[in-house]
This record gives C-alpha cells, sequence and structure tokens, in this order.
C-alpha cells in the first residue's frame, strides 16, 4: 500500500519537490496573471489595457474571455466581474476569445483537484497546493471545467477591471491636469468635479500608453452594482434567431466534410479495408484509416463534398477489424470484477478518522449494503465535431472545447507542426458537460485535413459515432458499513468502492505517460464530505479496465452522491430516526450546511402530509445534501409511482450555498440544469457493455430525459459574503439519492443501482 | 436542379434529390441556425417548418418538399413568433442553445395551433424535442407567458 504522503511527493511532476532549487522557486512570487506574453490582437480603434480588456474607440468594452461557454453562462458571469470593477456600462459590454497564453491556465481547478480533506489544514496540503498553483501557471492547461471557472478568474479578472479602470483615470486627469483622485468613473465614463468627462472610447488610446498600476484597490462588495444582479446572458440573443456559431457551424471557403466510423470494439483498430464501394459512390474525395488518437477507437473516415455524402460513403467502406484487447469485456463481467476486488482490498485511503473497526465492533446494530452506478455517456446535444485546415505549414483549428491549448498541441503533434503554427479558433459549444475536455476528434480531424490537400475539413460523428465512442463516466461498485450504538447515534462509517481511475487515464491519453497518482475523482462525494462521522475509514480501488472513462459532469461525485446519501437514509431508517435530523445531527459544527439543509426541507413541506397526485397516486419525498465544487446542494425530490411501475418526478426543491452568488439567476439556471441532466441519469441513461461494445446508439435506445418527464424546480440562493464557489456541477450529485429516498419511503424499496428500477 | 422555397425565397439548390433538406439548409443555403442532433427524428434540433407544420429536415428528402414553403429559424418571424421570443428572453430559457432553435420552431408551432396551452398540451407538443441543459422548466414558463401576452 502507498501512503498518500509519498504518492504525493512523487506525483505531479514533483520528483525534484525537495531539492534546494525547487524550494527557492516555490518561494518566489508567483507569475502574475495580467499581461499576456505576446500583445492582445486587437481590431481597428481598439487597445488593450491588459490582456483582459480592451477598449473600442466606439466605446465597446471588449471582455477576453479565456473560459468556453457551454450553456453555463461563464461568459455573462465573468464579464459582470471584470465590468464590475471597470465601471463599465453594462450595455458596452461584448465578449472576445481569448489567445492562448499562460495567463489562461487554470489555477483554481487544478489546485482543488488535490486529494486533500477540506478540514485538513496541515503543511503538506499549503506546500502542495503552493507548488501546484504555481506549477499551474507555467505548465498548466487552459481548462474549462471542475466547475472553477468563477474560482479561478474571480480575483484576476477583478484585478484587470480595476487596473484598466485607474488606467483611464490616469489618461484623462494628465489630459485634464488634475489629480487623478479627484476623478470618478460611472457607466463607462471618467468624471470630474470641474464638470469635465470623457468616455472609455476618448481615452482608450491614450489609457494603454499609461504605465501598468503597481497596486489596485478592489471595490467594497457592498459598492457592486452589477455583481449580484440578475443580469440577462450576453449570447442569448444569437441563440434564438439562429446566428449564434458553434464548432459544427463553422463555414468556409473550399470546405469538404468528413465522416467517421470507428471499430465497435472501444480501443480497436484498422485491420484493412476496402474503399472500392465506397469510392464509387457521387461526392466521394477520399477514404484513409484513422489510427487510435488521443483515447479514440482507430476507424476508417471519408472525405466528401457535404456531410451527407460522407455519412453515406462511410457506411459503404468495407473494414477488418483489430478488435484488441476489449473484445470480451462486458459490463457483468466488469460489475463482478469490481466487486470482487473489494473482497481483498480496501485500496488508497483517501480519508481515516479514529477507529472505525473499534466503533462497528461495539455497536448495538450494524448496516450494509453494496450499490453500483453504470457507466455513462454524456450526450452533448451537439455531436462531436472539429474543422481543420492545413496548408502551407500553418494549421487552423475551429473547435468547440474546453481546452483549446490541448487542442493546439494535439494538433500540431499530429501534424508534425510547432504549436506556434497552430491557430485555435474557439467555438461556442453545444454542451460539454466534461465530454469536450477531450481532443479525440480534434486530432481525428487534424489527421484526416493532411489528406485534403489543404481544404478545410469539417469532421462531423454520428450521433451513434458519438454515444458509441465517448470517455464514459466510470462505472461504479461501492461498500459501506455503519455502526449504532442502542439510541440510534452513528458510531462508524466504512466504505469502500471500486472502479476506472479517470486521471491515469487521461495522463497517458494526453501525454503519453504512465502515473500512479492517487486520483480525487475516484472517492470525491465520498471522502471530502462535511458529516462528522465519529470515526470512519474511506478508500477506493483503482481497477485498470480498457474502458475509456472521462470526465462526466460533477465526476465521482455524480455516483458517490448517490451512493452515500442513499446509504446515510438507510442508517437513519435503521436508527428509527427523520432522515433531516439525523444528517443536521452530523452537521452540527457546520452551519453553512445546516442551513442548506433546514432551509430545503422547510421549503419543501418536510414533514407535512403530501396531497395525492393528479393521477391519484400517493407521493412522499426524499432529501439529500451534498458539497461538491466548493458549493453546499440540498434537494427534496417528491415522487409518486404509477400502476406500471414508471417513477414520476414531480418536484424537487433546491437549495444552494455558492458564497457570493454573481449572477443569482445564471445560479438558478444552473441548479435547474444541473438537476435535469442527473436526473436523466437517476431514471433513464445507462451505457452498457457487451463483448467490448457499447449497446446504446441514439436516442432511442439512450433515453434521456423528455419535457414530459420533468418535474417543477424550485431553487433558493442563499444570500451570502464568502467567495463565490462553483455551480455548473454541484446541481447535479443530490437529485439520484433524493429520488431514491422518496421511492423508499413510498415503496419500501431501497433501491441500490442506478438507473432507478422499481422491482 | 431542385427547387424550394425557404424563408419565403425560391431557390434552386444542386443537391440529390434524396439529400435530406437538413443538410441542404446547413450547407448550400448556409443557414447553420437549423441543427444536426440524431440524425433520426429522435431529438427535434433539426425542426423546420413545412406550411407550418413542425418537421424533422434530417429525415425529409428534398423531393418531398416540393414547393411547400420551408421556414427556418432565421426565418421565423410575425407577432405571435416575437412574443414567444420576448417571453424566452424574460424567463431566461436559452443556455448552451444548440437545441434552442428546434424548441422555438416546435413552440411557435404550438401556439399557432393551440393559443392557450395546457400543460398537458405542451408536454405532447414538447415531448419530441430534447434539451440536455434542461431547459423544459422555462420552455414550458415561456409558453405560458407568450400565451399570456398574446390574449392580454
Amino acid at each position: 500500500m502507498v501512503t498518500r504522503r509519498t504518492v504525493l511527493l512523487g506525483s505531479a511532476g514533483l520528483a525534484g519537490a525537495l531539492g534546494a532549487l525547487m524550494v527557492g522557486w516555490t518561494a518566489m512570487p508567483p507569475r502574475p496573471r495580467l499581461v499576456t506574453s505576446d500583445p492582445l490582437p486587437t481590431g481597428p480603434g481598439q487597445s488593450a489595457l491588459n490582456g483582459w480588456v480592451k477598449i473600442g474607440a466606439d466605446n465597446t468594452v471588449g471582455i477576453v474571455m479565456c473560459k468556453a461557454e457551454m450553456g453555463q453562462g461563464i461568459y455573462t458571469g465573468l464579464a459582470m466581474v471584470l465590468a464590475e470593477e471597470l465601471d463599465a456600462d453594462w450595455a458596452q459590454v461584448r465578449v472576445e476569445q481569448a489567445p492562448i497564453d499562460k495567463i489562461y491556465q487554470n489555477v483554481a481547478g487544478i489546485v482543488e483537484s488535490l486529494p486533500f480533506h477540506p478540514d485538513d489544514h496541515g503543511t503538506l496540503k499549503a506546500i502542495a497546493e503552493r507548488i501546484t498553483g504555481k506549477a499551474m501557471r507555467e505548465f498548466g492547461l487552459m481548462l474549462t471545467g471542475t466547475s472553477s471557472s468563477m474560482r479561478d478568474l474571480w480575483l484576476p479578472m477583478r484585478q484587470a477591471g480595476a487596473s484598466a479602470r485607474a488606467m483611464l483615470v490616469a489618461a484623462a486627469s494628465q489630459e485634464w491636469g488634475v489629480k487623478a483622485r479627484e476623478c470618478r468613473v460611472e457607466a463607462g465614463r471618467v468624471l470630474h468635479p470641474s464638470g469635465r468627462s470623457a468616455s472609455f472610447g476618448e481615452l482608450a488610446a491614450a489609457a494603454a500608453s499609461q504605465p501598468l498600476p503597481d497596486a489596485v484597490v478592489l471595490k467594497d462588495p457592498k459598492t457592486f452594482k452589477l455583481i449580484g444582479k440578475p443580469r440577462k446572458r450576453l449570447e442569448a440573443a444569437s441563440k434564438m434567431d439562429g446566428s449564434a456559431r458553434f464548432g459544427i457551424d463553422v463555414l468556409q471557403p473550399g470546405m469538404q466534410y468528413a465522416s467517421v466510423e470507428m471499430c465497435p470494439t472501444l480501443g480497436g483498430r484498422v485491420a484493412s479495408f476496402d474503399a472500392t464501394d465506397a469510392q464509387k459512390l457521387p461526392g466521394v474525395r477520399k477514404v484513409l484509416a484513422l489510427p487510435p488518437l488521443y483515447g479514440s477507437t482507430g476507424g476508417v473516415a471519408v472525405i466528401a463534398d457535404t456531410p451527407y455524402h460522407a455519412m453515406r460513403a462511410v457506411k459503404a467502406v468495407r473494414v477488418e477489424w483489430d478488435d484488441g484487447v476489449a473484445a470480451n469485456l462486458s459490463s457483468d463481467e466488469i460489475y463482478q470484477r469490481l466487486a470482487q476486488s473489494l473482497d481483498t482490498d480496501e485500496g488508497f485511503h483517501f480519508y481515516k478518522h479514529g477507529d472505525v473497526d473499534a466503533a462497528l465492533k461495539s455497536a448495538v446494530k450494524t448496516v450494509k449494503a453494496e450499490y453500483r452506478a453504470p457507466y455513462l455517456a454524456h450526450t452533448t446535444m451537439e455531436p462531436m465535431n472539429c474543422t481543420v485546415q492545413f496548408k502551407e505549414g500553418r494549421a487552423t483549428v475551429w473547435a468547440a472545447t474546453q481546452v483549446p491549448d490541448m487542442a493546439r498541441r494535439s494538433v500540431a503533434k499530429v501534424l508534425g507542426l510547432a504549436v506556434e503554427q497552430v491557430d485555435v479558433q474557439t467555438q461556442l459549444l453545444g454542451g460539454g458537460f466534461g465530454r469536450r475536455c477531450e481532443v479525440d476528434v480534434i486530432a481525428q480531424a487534424a489527421a484526416i485535413a493532411r489528406e485534403s490537400g489543404g481544404a478545410p475539413v469539417q469532421v462531423i460523428w454520428s450521433r451513434e459515432q458519438d454515444t458509441t465512442h465517448d470517455f464514459y463516466r466510470p462505472a461504479c461498485v461501492s461498500r459501506f458499513q455503519a455502526g449504532l450504538d442502542a439510541s440510534g447515534q452513528l458510531l462508524g462509517w466504512l466504505n469502500t468502492s471500486a472502479g476506472q481511475a479517470i486521471m491515469p487515464q487521461v495522463i497517458e491519453r494526453m501525454l503519453g505517460l504512465r502515473a500512479a497518482v492517487p486520483d480525487r475523482t475516484t472517492s470525491e462525494g465520498a471522502f471530502d464530505q462535511p458529516y462528522e462521522w465519529p470515526s470512519a475509514r474511506i478508500g477506493h480501488e483503482a481497477v485498470e479496465l480498457p474502458v475509456p472513462v472521462g470526465f462526466w459532469r460533477s465526476v465521482g461525485h455524480s455516483h458517490h452522491a448517490f451512493f452515500k446519501e442513499s446509504f446515510l437514509d438507510e442508517v437513519a431508517h435503521a436508527a428509527g430516526r427523520d432522515p433531516v435530523a439525523f444528517r443536521a445531527a452530523l452537521l452540527a459544527r457546520r452551519p453553512r450546511h445546516l442551513k442548506v439543509l433546514q432551509r430545503a426541507a422547510e421549503l419543501s413541506g418536510w414533514g407535512q402530509p403530501l396531497p395525492a397526485a393528479a393521477d391519484g397516486t400517493q407521493r412522499a419525498r426524499g432529501v439529500a445534501l451534498h458539497q461538491s465544487f466548493g458549493s453546499i446542494v440540498a434537494q427534496v425530490a417528491e415522487v409518486s409511482v404509477s400502476p406500471d411501475k414508471r417513477i414520476r418526478v414531480h418536484r424537487v426543491t433546491c437549495v444552494i450555498d455558492c458564497g457570493l452568488a454573481i449572477n443569482p439567476n445564471l445560479v438558478r439556471q444552473q441548479m435547474e440544469s444541473g438537476i435535469v441532466y442527473g436526473l436523466s441519469a437517476a431514471l433513464n441513461d445507462e451505457v452498457r457493455i457487451e463483448k467490448g461494445q457499447v449497446q446504446q446508439t441514439n436516442f432511442h435506445d439512450n433515453p434521456v430525459l423528455r419535457f414530459d418527464e420533468c418535474p417543477v424546480i424550485d431553487t433558493e440562493v442563499i444570500a451570502s459574503d464568502e467567495n463565490p464557489e462553483g455551480v455548473g456541477e454541484p446541481g447535479t450529485p443530490p437529485v439520484a439519492p433524493a429520488v431514491a429516498n422518496a421511492l423508499f419511503t413510498l415503496t419500501g424499496q431501497r433501491l441500490r443501482r442506478l438507473p432507478l428500477k422499481l422491482a | 436542379m431542385t427547387p424550394l422555397t425557404i424563408n419565403r425565397k425560391p431557390v434552386e439548390v444542386l443537391a440529390e434529390p434524396d439529400t435530406p433538406l437538413l443538410w441542404v439548409l446547413r450547407g448550400e443555403l448556409q443557414l447553420t441556425g437549423t441543427k444536426f442532433g440524431c440524425g433520426m427524428a429522435l431529438c427535434g434540433a433539426c425542426t423546420v417548418h413545412i406550411d407550418g407544420e413542425p418537421t424533422r429536415s434530417c429525415v425529409t428528402p428534398i423531393s418531398a418538399v416540393g414547393l411547400r414553403e420551408v421556414t427556418t429559424i432565421e426565418g421565423l418571424s410575425g407577432p405571435q413568433v416575437a412574443m414567444l421570443k420576448a417571453a424566452w428572453t424574460d424567463v431566461d430559457v436559452v443556455q448552451c442553445g444548440y437545441c434552442q432553435s428546434g424548441q422555438l420552431m416546435a413552440a411557435a408551432a404550438l401556439l399557432r395551433q393551440n393559443p392557450k396551452p395546457t400543460d398537458a398540451d405542451i408536454d405532447a407538443a414538447m415531448a419530441g424535442n430534447i434539451c440536455r441543459c434542461g431547459t423544459y422548466p422555462r420552455i414550458r414558463a415561456a409558453i405560458h407567458q407568450a400565451a399570456a401576452m398574446a390574449a392580454a
């Protein structure tokens, strides 16, 4: 067994961490995040005041956006943060795509992915966080993910806004011969008590030649005018008239289209292919084999004049597949292997507290259970696609991606170019949910564009390819034991789970490295929760399997919340206690969590009788509380069961404490979004593997949640002055256990497998 | 060449007659507001109106369209649509936005046929349009609001 200490110091590229050089480097201040290495490109009349904002002579404020918009509302949220400190006129604010630069690399998202318990305030954690934070500024990744955008940029973008504001004021005061501190800024104008005033646009050019301020004072949150207000989404109108441009909407002169068909067996490749029939079809230009790239399965591609020609022709290519190592793998066998691994080993201990074994021995009553969750596909509405042009030693990439610089690296590698010879244009994402953290289709597009004679090629995956060649949420088996004393008090909590680890796979497919790191995602949601168990031990056994796994909205939390909150409910019932009261007792010293739980109970009418559903069936409530990505969420679900055993969720009451809510309306929207996504997985979704092949293909056999299955959702956002936390994912984890717990109350059946099916 | 009427304008397209309308709209005609989602009429992202009827363009060959009037999201207009979009804006429906063209096409057709739909009417009319961002509750609210505005 490797301990956390040795693994941590030996991992994350920190092999030489103890050397004097490293100590010296660590002590130096981290790289600032204000100005890009190369000057920002500017349009006519535009002046860049730092790496985050450009001001036009026409008074437009261009917020330089390094995060991808995939529905979470980050364009609007981050623009509000910068515009607040700038005192910009909100009507003049626009969003522009950032280039690739170190200042845009995600720091918070990676630092918070280290495998430490939130209550750990030790030196090791502090050192690891500092080193990782510094390293991410130098060698990190532009990543929109881990619900980290606001946490990552809340301060840098406020500082950028304040810095730009100071430069505009300095320019005005210089021109007017007045003191800077006498000027004030309102709605995009600098004003002086003498009556002089100038717009941002009039001052922009002069402001850009001012020195960067040494230090800026950020606003007192009490004076915020934009932050905390329910502003409308900036790009909404373009999404209502067809003008919004997603990755798949790229149109380039002379563009050709490609369709791919990968080996049905995950991880397989092409042994040989015969393109004779395909070549005879109209519109076909080229047929080629694709090797496995960045985690993709090998396949064939057809380049043609239109998507329709390409999609039709790729079906006509006759391929002999080399199925590879997954050829005999099935879901049932995988569940068996995961469960068996727990018979002999508890895996890596992410959390240990007190003496659980003694506690369980002394218990008057013990509760045991085994839970499991299936593989899941992301199923973004916009199928995977990417457009690449490779011409005269340079490549241009148009992609809907959560990782633009990884996209650049992958295209450069495939085409044998330097990264500087690759330009990435990030488009709007028609859903991300973690799927677009991968670059498989981007690398494929590069390999295909190499064969198109310089023409831009748009690769579009069919829905079938998208569903059968995803990076799936890992299947997981989780075992619990809890002990109660005679009065029903919880004494000990033992939880071990087994599944595939995502991070080693990601590191291998992105960087080509084999790394044994304790992967927080395998146990997040199990080990890092706020409940104060008198004793606890929580471990995860990572099992290697040839199924590609990836980040699925809320990642480890997505299944561990179901396991933990369902089992906690079992224990509450075994103790003869009310599930809300039982949770509250474990949160006595957690005022924020307690408030969220109690508010959800209050709003949902917890404990009060529920009227029958419209069809006369009985309803019941279930509760769940979960913390993820810094935010605390409680949900109460109201469910009924129809005579044909169909589960109907009528209402979900949701309360979130996400710290300061930058835009409360977008926070509510994300709660609804997370709940619908999580409910789809709770009730319907499951990817099954037989002989190494994913059985689900399109929406008929992968039945995601539809309109008529959607509950009423009431969300309350707790008012808070704490730092803003993540909101894109935390709505997802609690809904499955809230529904399962309601079903137990209603039917007496404890459902321990997802998706939920009544006997 | 196949003649079509798209957003009230006559056009001639080069595509073969069996080509689904979706790919002609998105490619030759560069009207990318109509989206590809599943290719099997299962998700509604490709919904257009043909003579006012919501139709899945991904399974509709252009040979089957004839001279009937095709309306896409780019051409969707009129006082009722303006009210629908105002309601959509007011209740902040959109998230990633990919399915929203199809959602608006379906909602507009519903309101034209049934100016005061009940929840059950909305369920029935909208159940074919999938949204993975979970905009369903706000779509419902926006349709009710647009209906109320029209009645006022």
